[in-house]
């Protein structure tokens, strides 16, 4: 299989869109645990990632330069804890995809790993703590796990789900950190929006991949 | 809600613009960014840089203590989020004298990411040395036994002033870090919400109170407190918050203290006084003497409603720093 830079760039579209769609849900999911601010912090900054990728984007087809941009572009429009966070997935990510236009099984693969890695790396929480590492960690665990036979969308598939188990996780799970940590019990029985977004975001790329042939 | 509001989205960039327009002679905006304002003065030579910074929507804090006497800079961030790394590099870079630049910021998990990257940044690419200083004065997002998951909130207010107060006297970058420091160590804040603030972009309430209700321990940012209650009179709500105050940090006869008491937004000088006058009351039957008072709104939330106190037990060198002429566009102390 081939991945191509347009088959990332409408990865990146449909997370924008996405993102327009869900903001409202991600905000209300926040209002329960934070400030009530979560989709609208992502919106600030994927809509700013849209304006690059309208104009001075247009015609860069080097996947790593795309992504460096992604990172900076969202990172200095929306600051917040989200802002450090995925601007280190993006950038650790860039690094796989730098000089090229199309990547294969195993540059995607190294893509989310090292994705998955830097923000966990920047955000020190760990499992269980109810924040997006409750859906990365297990994501990019199945990765990890892949078996040689299988193709990149069986392992993609199957990492996702670890990743939905891990988000729905959270709903039971009592806040180790960030601002909702200050609920102990009290932030029971709620999805925490970091980790639902995460997931909305890989389950884009899962629906970038349908069109790959 | 109600607000004098144009587009939702230009909230923070309006008012950055209005600050500077209405006081050009104490701030100014950099060119490099649009989320960056320092002192327009020239400062002391030699001089120790204070940086402050944070989400918007806390005002006075953060961009109303820029001035002599408080910080040389801020960045602005976003509604209740940190600034990212950029604009808190550039105003580094404005205001360091070649002694260094102090960060004081709050500990949340944004800030203490974009602050440590824009301290990494500036160490690295502009040679600049910088000294962090997490302020964690709210007794009520955690334990005394994991005091370091506590967030910062009005206490800040005292941070700057002892820091801002040591580098225009010329203390080093070491020594402004730890009058800073030592100025949280000794600070503790504790509020209460009665009404939530709402979000310019989304317009909801960022948490539902009934009628009869009040949260203690409300963030100020509208994270929910420690425990919801009946509404209770001013004097039980300042007897709870000196109490958990005290019960936290041991205080004896015969030392001086800091009171502020901040409205959190929407609540009214006159019910602030009333707060205040059942928090002397009930220091002075302690034996706690007040030094210096503040009543006022010092770190809002918009427009929530209620209020917090702070107390900062000072020493002898502590007094001195507070006793300190500060002129800022929002807050002046001659």
């Amino acid at each position: 299989m081939t991945y191509t830079i347009e088959n990332y760039k409408q990865f990146l579209y449909a997370v924008i869109e996405m993102i327009e769609k869900e903001k409202d849900y991600l905000s209300e999911l926040d209002r329960k645990l934070g400030d009530g601010d979560h989709g609208v912090t992502m919106s600030i900054g994927w809509q700013a990632v849209k304006e690059k990728l309208d104009n001075e984007l247009q015609n860069e087809r080097d996947g790593g330069e795309i992504s460096k941009v992604v990172a900076k572009t969202f990172l200095n429009a929306v600051g917040s804890s989200v802002g450090p966070l995925y601007a280190t997935g993006f950038l650790r990510g860039s690094k796989v995809l730098k000089g090229k236009t199309e990547f294969n099984h195993s540059e995607l693969l190294d893509f989310w790993i090292a994705f998955g890695d830097g923000i966990k790396e920047r955000g020190q929480a760990e499992v269980g703590d109810k924040t997006m590492i409750d859906t990365i960690q297990p994501f990019i665990q199945s990765l990890r796990e892949k078996r040689e036979d299988q193709s990149f969308s069986e392992i993609f598939d199957q990492a996702l789900v670890s990743a939905e188990n891990g988000m729905l996780s959270t709903k039971e799970m009592i806040s180790k950190k960030g601002r909702s940590s200050r609920l102990g019990e009290r932030s029971k029985g709620f999805l925490d929006p970091g980790a639902t977004s995460i997931y909305f975001i890989l389950e884009c790329f899962q629906k970038s991949l349908f069109s790959v042939t | 809600m109600k607000k004098l509001i144009n587009n939702p989205n230009d909230v923070v960039d309006e008012m950055i613009e209005g600050y500077i327009k209405a006081h050009p002679n104490q701030v100014r905006r950099l060119e490099e960014n649009k989320r960056s304002i320092v002192i327009a003065s020239e400062t002391k030579e030699n001089k120790v840089g204070v940086l402050i910074g944070g989400g918007s929507g806390h005002e006075p804090a953060f961009m109303g203590y820029v001035g002599r006497g408080m910080a040389d800079g801020v960045a602005v961030g976003n509604i209740f989020a940190s600034p990212p790394p950029e604009p808190i590099v550039e105003a580094t870079k404005a205001i360091d004298k070649g002694n260094g630049v102090v960060y004081i910021y709050g500990n949340y998990a944004g800030d203490i990411m974009n602050f440590g990257m824009a301290a990494e940044l500036a160490e690295m690419e502009e040679d600049i040395d910088v000294e962090l200083v997490v302020v964690n004065d709210d007794v009520a997002s955690a334990s005394s036994e994991e005091k370091e998951k506590r967030r910062g909130i009005a206490g800040e207010f005292f941070v700057t002033k002892a820091a801002g107060a040591a580098a225009e006297k010329g203390y080093s970058l070491k020594e402004v870090a730890d009058v800073a420091r030592r100025t949280n160590e000794r600070t503790r804040t504790m509020g209460v919400g009665l009404t939530p603030c709402y979000l310019p972009q989304t317009n909801e309430p960022s948490f539902s109170l009934k009628e009869n209700e009040m949260e203690i321990g409300l963030g100020h940012h509208g994270e929910p407190g420690v425990e919801k209650g009946e509404l209770q009179q001013a004097d039980q709500v300042a007897d709870r918050l000196v109490q958990d105050i005290l019960n936290d940090m041991a205080m004896s006869n015969g030392d001086k203290v800091a009171v502020l008491v901040n409205g959190l937004g929407s609540t009214t000088r006159m019910e602030l006084y009333i707060v205040f006058r059942r928090v002397e009351q009930i220091l002075a039957k302690q034996g706690i003497e007040i030094y210096r008072s503040y009543v006022g709104n010092y770190s809002t939330s918009l427009e929530m409603g209620g209020c917090s106190v702070t107390l900062t037990n000072l020493d002898e060198e502590l007094i001195s720093l507070i006793d300190a002429e500060a002129d800022c566009p929002m807050y002046a102390q001659l």
